[in-house]
């Protein structure tokens, strides 16, 4: 059951991903990436990683993609210009390079298989909103208290960028 | 019967080159964005599935900084490409060259 979930998630991930990459209207890259995201989330949750999956729709299928749709219309960039013929000399080095890489994971995976061993058995609350909060908030307090400094950086720097006058 | 984690981590590797994939060959910038995003999301993926393998948690508080971490990204990278089309009238990346030598 859990392995024809994961199978089916991983296509619809893999295939919306290509989506992304190939399709020259800036507005479906961006419908397909939330369909990734989404597809995404259900591996989470596969994984007992359950607060995160709700994270993954609210935080990046929500509001980072409502920011890229945003600008896409904001912009009106229209079709790009066709990349994917034969002429154009990149497509062979950029899918010669994608396929070197995976083959090396392959490679690595493959071969550590040995080493991997079983999962550790599962308690069944491992990624639950109440875990993730102790955790976060006993081990990991000061990390969580500079990532909040982060955002706010990331939005006065936001803010002043799109000012139209700098003085 | 539960996937074992090498068929995550083959998923994961396979997403993660897609993304690459989307960076050296698309010449839009929104797009190129879109695929660090897909990046970010296969590295998050090999996290939470190392995390379930060894029924540790810190994986997954390190995908919760990942997560913060591409929310500013988003929002500062597409305000320099808001500001960069005002000045060029152009979302190519061919033409945002002004740290080029």
């Amino acid at each position: 059951m859990t392995e024809s979930l994961f199978f089916i998630f991983a296509a619809m991930a893999i295939v919306s991903a290509l989506m992304v990459i190939l399709n020259r209207n800036p507005i479906y890259s961006a419908v397909s990436l939330v369909i990734t995201l989404f597809s995404l989330a259900g591996i989470f949750l596969l994984l007992e990683a359950y607060f995160l999956a709700v994270v993954q729709i609210i935080v990046y299928a929500g509001a980072i993609m409502v920011l890229f749709l945003f600008v896409i219309m904001l912009l009106n960039p229209g079709k790009e210009a066709k990349f994917l013929s034969p002429k154009n000399p990149r497509i062979f080095i950029i899918t010669l390079l994608s396929m070197a890489f995976i083959g090396m994971i392959i490679t690595l995976v493959s071969g550590s298989v040995n080493y991997i061993g079983e999962a550790a058995s599962s308690t069944g609350d491992l990624g639950t909103t109440r875990n993730i909060g102790l955790t976060l908030f006993t081990k990991y307090l000061l990390p969580f208290e500079i990532a909040s400094l982060l955002l706010l950086v990331a939005l006065v720097g936001a803010v002043l960028m799109t000012k139209r006058h700098l003085r | 019967m539960t996937p074992p984690l090498e068929y995550y981590l083959l998923f994961a590797a396979a997403l993660f080159a897609i993304g690459v994939a989307g960076v050296l060959l698309r010449r839009n910038v929104i797009i190129v964005f879109m695929s660090i995003e897909l990046m970010l999301n296969a590295v998050n993926v090999t996290f939470i599935a190392f995390s379930r393998q060894m029924n540790n948690i810190d994986g997954q508080i390190f995908v919760f900084f990942v997560m913060t971490l591409a929310a500013a990204e988003v929002a500062v990278g597409l305000a320099i490409i808001v500001a960069m089309f005002r000045n060029k009238e152009s979302i190519n990346i061919e033409d945002m060259n002004l740290l080029k030598w």
